[in-house]
């Protein structure tokens, strides 16, 4: 199996990981469907050779990348993440990628940028999901280039020692393991530096439940449901419950990032 | 009313006792799938689902039988019972599917109870359906007798809404199916205002 040939990574946690099947069968990726078999279903469609992404903004070199300049001089690290759902489920995932600050530092970001902007594909050929307006498409995220540069945020291109199957995101993705999973935004086109803080999707559609932050945080429920546990996909029907720890367990990586910020209010 | 007539006169032969076996079988083959694993990698969420999803149909078909007779002349009021007293039972595994299998913390079910506003419509929902299902009997309607009983069966064109609506809120951002079901639901609630047209060429003016 071992075909990216991925080196092990001291931030990898050693909890035992979720089934390949676990994790490219019950995704959400709402461009192929609300349901979560739905990317497994319809993601075959997304046509990734020759992808591009374009690196812009506050950069000194801006352009645009294949992934294979984007691949080029990086080192595939294996990365086993926990990764927490906002709707209260969890898995353990083996990701292969490499770190944002990587890429970032390769592209030279400009003194004056302070947020890392991201955008998803946008093709109603091939994303049978963007025909409902659930979101305002293409979806967007954000980081600040603080958290950007957190050796935790990882560009996925592997998932288990393979190339990642579309439906999780390929063939690039965010890896944020300290927030809510809709932040690791799936099949990137775009990254841009930029000096104000960037809209991101679920924020727009409702900024009273989804903020900008969206850390991992048990003490601040979701509007509609508790964030206090959550439950562990894999364990069948007799699966306990079992608590959200504070920054997805994280928190010595990420803690000192939010020092002095209250994250209630910046939630 | 030509369609009707023969549709009317084959159901005048179907016993209403055998949906109440047969409404049992979608919940066995649920339990079933979920204990063999068939229902993906979150089997609790998926028969919770399933098993709302039923209740909210059958709700659905309750709701559905007066504007059939009415507007299609199609009878199906015999089988209404039955069919109410299924989304009954589909709503109470619903409910003890989420204590059981997924909440699983009691002082989290009460939080989520008072804290969570699609969980306190869908508790209210549940709790209006109690005195209707304890009702559905022959019994309770000669107690009652017929007019207080569809007084006290009215409740379902609140209840009914609420189920509805704890399904909208219920799932990430604004989705199109469970709209379709409150349209659904309103829809069918809509058609009772329509006035009785037929009444009113028939019979005189009420006062003369």
């Amino acid at each position: 199996l071992a075909n990216l040939g991925a080196k092990p990574s001291r931030y990898s946690t050693v909890e035992e990981p979720n089934t390949l099947e676990h994790i490219t069968t019950y995704n959400n990726f709402y461009e192929f469907g609300t349901g979560k078999d739905d990317p497994a279903q319809n993601a075959h469609r997304l046509t990734t050779d020759g992808w591009e992404v374009e690196v812009g903004g506050l950069v000194d070199k801006p352009g645009t990348w294949t992934m294979d300049d984007i691949l080029k001089g990086t080192t595939l690290e294996e990365r086993i993440y926990r990764l927490r759902c906002v709707e209260g489920w969890s898995m353990i995932i083996p990701w292969v990628g490499f770190e944002l600050s990587d890429l970032l530092n390769r592209v030279g970001v400009q003194s004056g940028a302070k947020y890392v902007a991201f955008e998803t594909a946008l093709r109603p050929d091939e994303m049978t999901g963007v025909s409902s307006r659930v979101l305002d498409w293409p979806y967007v995220e954000g980081l600040r280039l603080d958290e950007a540069m957190n050796p935790l945020t990882i560009l996925a291109t592997g998932l288990y020692d393979e190339p990642i199957p579309n439906q999780n995101g390929a063939p690039i993705r965010l890896v944020v393991p300290w927030k809510y999973g809709f932040k690791s935004i799936k099949s990137i086109v775009r990254i841009t530096l930029t000096d104000d803080e960037p809209p991101t999707s679920w924020n727009k559609t409702q900024p009273r439940e989804y903020g900008f932050y969206s850390n991992v945080n048990p003490s601040v429920d979701h509007p509609r449901w508790s964030q206090a546990t959550e439950r562990r996909i894999g364990g069948g029907l007799r699966a306990r419950r079992i608590p959200t720890l504070m920054f997805n367990g994280y928190g010595a990586e990420v803690a000192e990032l939010y020092d002095g910020m209250d994250l209630a209010k910046h939630f | 009313m030509d369609l009707a007539a023969p549709i009317n006169s084959a159901l005048k032969r179907v016993p209403a006792w055998p949906l109440y076996p047969l409404g049992a079988v979608p919940v066995v083959w649920i339990l079933w799938q979920g204990l063999e694993g068939k229902l993906g990698v979150d089997p609790t969420k998926a028969i919770e689902h399933q098993l709302g999803l039923w209740g909210l149909w059958l709700l659905i078909a309750g709701l559905a039988i007066t504007p059939l007779q009415r507007f299609a002349g199609i009878r199906l009021l015999k089988f209404r019972r039955a069919i109410g007293l299924l989304a009954f039972f589909y709503i109470l595994a619903h409910l003890l599917v989420w204590l059981v299998l997924d909440v699983q913390i009691p002082s989290l079910i009460w939080a989520d109870i008072v804290k969570r506003p699609y969980i306190t419509i869908g508790m209210a929902a549940f709790l209006l359906m109690v005195p209707l299902a304890l009702t559905s009997n022959n019994w309770s309607l000669r107690k009652l007798g017929a007019a207080r009983w569809r007084r006290l069966h009215k409740l379902t064109y609140v209840l009914a809404p609420l189920a509805a609506i704890h399904f909208v809120m219920v799932v990430k951002g604004w989705q199109l199916e469970p709209i379709y079901y409150l349209a659904c639901v309103v829809g069918l609630l809509a058609l009772r205002l329509v006035p009785k047209r037929l009444r009113i060429f028939a019979a005189p003016p009420v006062r003369s």
